[in-house]
């Protein structure tokens, strides 16, 4: 008799029930994604520059229009790890509670993919949140338009995943005691060198640190972003993003997928 | 029909230090049996359910599942099987309700068929007015039972339940028994891991005695304790006790007698005949109280390994 479901039937199950415990933590959800752009965009876009104090970037560009991208790619990629390596980190710990997951009928590697998948989900959902956040408050003129509507797409679907793919590696590798040492040491360092504040292009005075964020996903995100919302201000050539965020989705992904592996097969 | 067969299992930890937790361990589980694995703590039980289960990868040998070999088709053995394992594995973040409804969905179920099975659930296992609790706010008990209640949810064919009643308090402990065996009464083959013989005497039909990683036993409790328990000990109470060890000297069948404060206390062999035998010896001295103790699976471990299995 045959009782192996549908792969895809597993995986409907997978997303219920995340969907159910996103929704019952949904406004923490909305708050934490929306507090840190909210404050930066409140500093540098309204009060520094009433203040008197704003900072004046290279051409015609606002900061305010340097930072909307940047902003959107950083609210992406925290969102995005946390909501994979947060309860991944607890469900592999002590608890083992993925062991009734692990038990579904279904290759191993469904559930990290599903889990990727759904962390995608909230990365670009809280994209979406800080958009208005950050065109909209800023006493500064931001200057977006979408150049390519196809091009966003892939950039907001290639920032989600990749973001998500960091997240479950980070999620197998860390326990859950070393959370805070996983946002001082990977996420924090990420940000401020992930082009969110400054363009790439800006940093060609300061060589080395040019060639060394190169490592960094975010670099291709924001820049990605600027290349798709932020046309004016200068960006990576979009084939250099694309490429790069596939890529090193790709590689996430398989590193993720392996440890997460190895974590539940003895 | 064979439910499970597992045929010399090895499983090898690569250290440091270099670990032996099977070391060649074959059983044939038939279909619809209450099989234990008894054994002490570390002797193997649960690294064999881990391997039968497609938890832990084999060093070697093999397990055949309801008729799939578990390495080479771990999801058509995942979805013949249900698994309560020692640790509480519940879902904290939902309730008891979602636990088993999203459970059922991992097994392919439809929404309304999954919501339907937790609700009927809900209510065998008596834990319908926990339904919106979360795992965490449950008893050991109550939580073991829920466990056992997602593990069946998907109507297995084998159930693995390892060390099942560790932690629980009596009463738990009998009411999830009653749970077992009424699922054995549906059909279900049911492997239990357990280190009280109480629990591998009352509950299971056949059972291996597994130690330092190999099976030293199997059989019936009753066949075990017959050939391996060694001696009958029998308590008496006499209303008049003297002389009454000197009449039973030539008696073939016992072994050893003591004095007691009210009586003797005497060893026997374990033939069926020895106790009719000595009683009628010790009936003219006033015999008021028997008290017979049968070989239990704690002698049998005993006379098998010298140890308690308990140590």
């Amino acid at each position: 008799m045959n009782k192996v479901p549908p792969v895809m039937a597993v995986v409907r199950g997978l997303w219920r029930r995340d969907l159910a415990v996103l929704r019952r933590e949904g406004v923490a959800f909305a708050l934490r994604t929306v507090m840190n752009p909210l404050l930066v965009v409140f500093v540098f876009t309204y009060v520094l520059p009433k203040s008197g104090q704003g900072f004046q970037t290279a051409g015609a560009t606002s900061f305010a229009t340097v930072l909307t991208p940047g902003l959107i790619a950083v609210a992406m990629i925290f969102t995005g790890v946390a909501a994979v390596a947060l309860p991944l980190s607890v469900e592999l710990g002590a608890t083992r509670e993925i062991e009734d997951r692990i038990l579904a009928p279904a290759p191993l590697h469904t559930i990290p993919l599903a889990r990727i998948a759904f962390g995608a989900v909230q990365a670009i959902l809280s994209g979406a949140l800080v958009f208005p956040i950050v065109t909209l408050l800023p006493a500064t003129p931001v200057d977006v338009h979408v150049a390519s509507w196809p091009l966003l797409v892939a950039m907001l679907l290639l920032a989600g995943w990749t973001s998500a793919a960091l997240g479950l590696f980070l999620g197998t590798v860390v326990k859950p005691a070393q959370i805070g040492l996983l946002f001082a040491l990977v996420l924090t360092p990420i940000t401020f060198l992930g082009c969110v504040y400054y363009p790439w292009a800006s940093l060609q005075p300061i060589r080395w640190l040019q060639i060394g964020v190169l490592i960094n996903p975010l670099v291709y995100m924001s820049e990605g972003l600027r290349t798709a919302l932020t046309a004016n201000v200068p960006h990576l050539p979009v084939a250099v993003s694309v490429t790069a965020l596939a890529g090193l989705g790709v590689l996430f992904t398989g590193l993720g997928v392996r440890t997460f592996r190895r974590r539940v097969i003895d | 029909m064979s439910a499970v067969v597992v045929d010399q299992l090895v499983k090898r930890y690569a250290g440091p230090p270099p670990v032996t937790a099977l070391d060649g361990i074959s059983l044939d589980i038939a279909a619809g049996q209450i099989y234990g694995l008894l054994g002490p703590n570390g002797a193997g039980k649960t690294t064999t359910i881990g391997i039968c289960t497609s938890r832990v990868r084999a060093t070697g040998g093999r397990a055949v599942i309801a008729g799939f070999d578990v390495a080479a088709a771990p999801v058509e053995v995942r979805a013949r099987i249900g698994v309560v394992s020692q640790a509480i594995t519940l879902d904290r973040s939902c309730t008891i309700r979602e636990n088993l409804e999203f459970h059922c969905r991992y097994f392919g179920m439809n929404p309304a068929d999954a919501r339907g099975r937790a609700r009927e659930l809900l209510d065998r296992f008596r834990i319908a007015d926990r339904a919106d609790a979360l795992p965490g706010q449950l008893s050991g008990g109550l939580a073991q039972r829920v466990q056992l209640a997602r593990a069946i949810s998907h109507r297995p064919d084998v159930l693995f339940l390892d060390e099942p009643t560790a932690g629980l308090d009596p009463q738990s402990r009998l009411a999830l028994w009653d749970l077992v065996r009424s699922l054995q009464a549906e059909g279900l083959t049911i492997v239990l891991t357990t280190h009280y013989m109480e629990e591998a005497d009352e509950l299971t039909e056949r059972l291996a005695v597994i130690d330092h990683g190999k099976v030293l036993i199997e059989g019936t409790p009753e066949q075990l304790k017959r050939e391996h328990g060694g001696t009958t000990r029998l308590d008496t109470v006499l209303s008049d006790g003297s002389g009454a060890a000197a009449a039973l000297t030539g008696s073939e069948s016992v072994q050893a007698v003591h004095a007691t404060e009210r009586g003797l206390r005497l060893t026997l062999d374990p033939s069926p005949d020895a106790l009719a035998a000595v009683l009628a010896r010790l009936a003219p001295f006033g015999l008021r109280e028997v008290t017979v103790v049968e070989p239990s699976l704690e002698t049998v471990f005993i006379s098998l390994t010298g140890r308690d299995l308990r140590e």
